[in-house]
């Protein structure tokens, strides 16, 4: 009997060791496919386990954390959600994350390897680093005033510190709470249903994430390649151009809104907005110099980031001459994010120095130590420093005196460039209003601001319609905003 | 594997005398040590939760140390060359069982089980002391082989007429109390099969028929053996109880192979098992979703259903890592419905890693070596098959439910001994070690020179 005992024992010591086996295999071999299932809810848990780090706008923060006592215990909040929402983005436990949320989303949750007191330390003790925070360059009046001015309407303002790059505000109206996402019940779920259906697209970031044509804005652009391309030499002289135009190649007669464009010099023509004479300067600029300054302005860069990407700004560059003289008044296939549009006002603002625009001054560990900064950005150059000058004096000249002179600020000297850009099949939708400026301050030495508004449906009445009828006020708005804090 | 005691079933050299004293000294030291563990892992749990050592840490440490206490005096008292591992090993586990459901408690406000199962173990700790105290010999057991195995029967049928909780009837309600009749069933025919055998191994070692070369039994002898899987897959099929009929089985063909010494046996058992666990595999939907679910632990997440208590199991014990999470700190709760009885394991593995586990499965192992080690050094037939027969259960319990909620063979519903929430069952495990400790000092006084069978 001893000896069947022992093979007995011996088969209970087999049981031991396959178990001891399929343990090391479960906890240690296969733990990291086990611990990277997507139904494997510990590392939302983890996630959520602590407030996330705030994004902060002058100091202040628009964010917070509430806890729920949920499993998922952390959830997002917003103060003023549908201001900053073109900002911040969502942090939804249900749906992700979006805009800044997104792209700082690693220190924002406090697993960016950044904030590890040391390397791996994490890693070691299982611990995770408290959320850290994001300072953004947001100038909280600007924003409030580019809100409070597309109230009501469609449409979207981007405003940039010329100097620096530094985005001074980034507003989409019609806006949502962000703060309605953030959970992952029914509250969030109705929420999120309900703004994918909503056809005014509240989700939308029209101010990055969508192209418009920009219409006469755009003969900023063609102006300054025709300047420094020596096409046009005296901003006095007559340009010798019809009204109407023949489009090269084809029968179709381009018109102005506008008397007096005939024969007109760059000057009134840039003030009083003729098509026809910056389609013909287009043409005798030829695509080739077209091209080169609308992609030092910073169009047809598909990887621009601030640090989310924003949609790609295009100037078609495979065109016949009757499709540039389109493209140079802002038509055809010529697209712009108001963000690039208000890069294009601050590069002339900024002595043709084009500098990319941020929107993260710096991110700091949740005591306030600093983690990153800006930093120095790159500069690029899109026109002779001269042909800046001779620009911010066109520019001037709309505000003073042309379609622009609703942006006027007592004590400020502000250049602008109306725009209504037609669109939709014949052109038959509502047109858009544009407005692009800039500003600075009687006693300043340099542009403090400069802007970018589009309105979608400026009014039902056509006539109405008009970049220095409705969105000149809001772009005087925000400027004021900075320089008069 | 045990140097000691070794004593040839036919002829017995005279025994080495061994030292008596001493062992009670190693074991309140080691009643100590596991005392202090289970109070360590229960303030850790409040450490880890809300930074402070739980209230009733003192009164916990204290309760569980009076047991123990206690529970030693009555060995000291009448068993004193009892192993003196056995109380310190149920103590260990025990404790840790309280501390791992109090843990999960905190996740469950409103279902506190850990009152409850302070209480099963003071019950099973007394049920512990009176097996010492009152069963002076265990041989005056074979003399209630009939009784035991009647009341087996009854005790397994009984949840029969009650109503099914959750798939299994294997449950009986009294009084507000749950109480699973089948884990003290596993005793008694533990008991049972040990009397059975001893008396019937010489009949059922040599009488066979020799067809060619195979040599069957007779069917006299075949009878029971029938008769024990009939009743295991009528426990199957009427009560749903995969793991319970799977034990006794297993047990069955352990202690007939261990008293007849026929190979043969094993491969009788084997294919009785197997063509019983296709035919209920087949048959039973019950059954059957089982052994999908253990061939493929995650097809409901890829149907989009979620993960199951399996997957749920996997992820828990694969988050524990080397060393864990650390107790209070793990998310084993996402396993849901039995996290604290069947799934118990999966909580230990997450929050103290595999070193930890490993540690657990060892203790299992040191117990059921030292339940062997017993059988071995015992002179009688019954006090060694009996002795096999505990140990087995022991050791065919924690590998059907470890082996399942890790995902090495199909799950079946079974309480893993001293640690899962269940006061059946841990009152039958206190009944375990308290007969191996009757055991151990019989096989201890046995070598001594004491009466002999």
């Amino acid at each position: 009997m001893t000896r069947h005992i022992r093979h007995a024992a011996l088969f209970c010591a087999l049981l031991l060791v396959a178990l001891l086996v399929n343990a090391a295999r479960v906890q240690v071999l296969r733990a990291d496919v086990y611990d990277s299932n997507p139904a494997n809810r510990r590392a939302a848990i983890a996630r959520y386990q602590q407030p996330r780090g705030d994004i902060l706008v002058d100091g202040r923060p628009v964010t917070g954390s509430r806890d729920t006592g949920e499993h998922l215990r952390y959830e997002r909040t917003y103060r003023e959600g549908p201001l900053y929402a073109p900002v911040t983005g969502f942090a939804s436990q249900e749906y992700g994350t979006t805009l800044l949320e997104d792209t700082e989303d690693r220190l924002l949750s406090g697993s960016a390897p950044l904030l590890a007191p040391l390397p791996l330390w994490n890693e070691f003790t299982r611990s995770r680093n408290a959320g850290g925070d994001v300072v953004t360059t947001i100038d909280p009046a600007a924003q409030r005033a580019a809100y409070e001015g597309l109230r009501s309407r469609k449409g979207a303002v981007a405003a940039v510190e010329p100097a620096t790059g530094r985005i001074l505000a980034l507003v989409s109206v019609p806006s949502y709470d962000p703060g309605l996402l953030s959970g992952n019940g029914a509250t969030a779920r109705d929420a999120w249903a309900r703004l994918n259906a909503d056809p005014d697209r509240p989700m939308l970031n029209r101010a990055v994430q969508r192209t418009y044509p920009p219409g006469s804005t755009f003969k900023v652009v063609t102006a300054a390649a025709a300047l420094d391309a020596g096409v046009v030499k005296d901003l006095d002289e007559p340009t010798d151009s019809p009204d109407p135009y023949t489009l090269p190649g084809t029968r179709t007669r381009l018109t102005n809104g506008s008397e007096g464009c005939e024969d007109a010099t760059v000057r009134e023509a840039f003030v009083w907005s003729c098509n026809t004479v910056f389609a013909k300067l287009g043409v005798a600029t030829g695509v080739a110099r077209m091209r080169a300054t609308a992609e030092d302005f910073g169009f047809n860069d598909p990887d621009v980031r601030v640090p989310f990407r924003v949609a790609r700004s295009t100037f078609d560059t495979t065109v016949d001459r009757a499709q540039l003289a389109l493209s140079s008044i802002g038509q055809y296939n010529t697209r712009a994010t108001p963000l690039q549009m208000a890069m294009v006002a601050a590069a002339v603002a900024n002595g043709g120095q084009v500098r990319e625009p941020y929107l993260v001054e710096r991110t700091t560990r949740a005591g306030g130590g600093t983690v990153s900064t800006a930093g120095s950005r790159p500069v690029r150059r899109a026109m002779d420093p001269a042909t800046a000058v001779r620009m911010r004096k066109l520019m001037r000249g709309v505000v003073e005196d042309g379609t622009g002179t609703k942006a006027a600020i007592p004590g400020a000297i502000v250049g602008g460039k109306t725009g209504t850009a037609q669109h939709g099949l014949g052109n038959s939708g509502t047109p858009y209003a544009w407005f692009i400026s800039w500003a600075r301050g009687g006693a300043d030495m340099e542009a403090k601001v400069a802007v970018a508004v589009v309105v979608e449906d400026a009014a039902a009445n056509r006539r109405e319609i008009s970049g220095g009828g409705t969105a000149a006020p809001i772009a005087r708005a925000v400027m004021e905003a900075v320089l008069n804090p | 594997m045990s140097k000691v005691g070794i004593t040839p079933a036919t002829a017995d050299p005279p025994a080495p005398t061994v030292r008596l004293t001493g062992r009670r000294g190693v074991e309140l030291a080691l009643i100590v040590l596991a005392v202090l563990l289970s109070v360590y892992g229960y303030c850790a749990v409040g450490l880890a939760r809300n930074g402070t050592v739980p209230p009733g840490a003192a009164g916990y440490g204290a309760g569980l140390g009076v047991l123990a206490l206690v529970a030693h005096l009555a060995v000291r008292w009448r068993a004193p060359c009892a192993d003196p591992v056995l109380l310190p090993i149920g103590v260990l586990l025990n404790g840790l069982g309280l501390v791992l459901i109090y843990r999960l408690d905190l996740e469950t406000p409103g279902d506190a089980a850990a009152p409850a199962q302070l209480i099963w173990s003071t019950l099973g700790v007394a049920l512990f002391i009176v097996v010492v105290l009152v069963l002076r010999d265990h041989r005056v057991l074979q003399n209630y082989t009939y009784v035991c195995v009647t009341a087996a029967l009854v005790l397994l049928t009984v949840p029969i007429l009650f109503p099914a909780v959750n798939g299994a009837r294997i449950w009986i309600r009294v009084a507000g109390f749950s109480i699973q009749p089948g884990e003290f069933a596993k005793v008694l025919l533990a008991v049972f099969f040990a009397a059975y055998l001893a008396a019937n191994r010489g009949a059922l070692a040599y009488a066979d028929r020799r067809v060619r070369w195979l040599r069957l039994p007779t069917g006299r002898v075949l009878g029971p053996i029938v008769a024990v899987w009939l009743v295991s897959v009528g426990v199957l099929v009427l009560e749903r109880d995969l793991g319970t009929s799977l034990l006794f089985f297993g047990l069955f063909v352990v202690l007939l192979y261990v008293a007849t010494g026929r190979t043969g046996w094993i491969a009788v058992g084997l294919l009785l098992a197997s063509l019983g666990a296709v035919a209920v595999g087949r048959l039973e939907p019950h059954v059957h979703h089982r052994i999908e679910t253990w061939l493929h632990p995650f097809g409901s997440i890829e149907a989009g259903e979620g993960p199951n208590q399996i997957a749920q199991s996997l992820f828990a014990f694969a988050e524990g890592g080397m060393l864990g999470t650390g107790l209070g700190l793990g998310h084993s709760v996402l396993i849901g419905f039995a996290v604290k009885s069947d799934f118990i394991l999966a909580t230990a593995g997450e929050e103290l890693g595999l070193a930890g586990l490993s540690a657990i499965f060892l203790l299992y192992g040191l117990l059921v070596e030292r339940g062997y080690r017993a059988g071995l050094a015992l002179r009688d037939p019954f006090g060694r098959l009996l002795a096999v027969g505990l140990a087995s259960l022991v050791a065919l319990q924690v590998f059907v439910i470890a082996g399942g909620v890790t995902g090495l063979i199909p799950l079946t519903g079974m309480a893993m001994p001293f640690l899962a929430q269940g006061g059946s069952s841990v009152v039958t495990n206190w009944a375990i070690v308290a007969l191996l400790v009757r055991l151990s000092d019989s096989a201890r006084r046995q070598g001594d020179g004491g009466a002999v069978r």
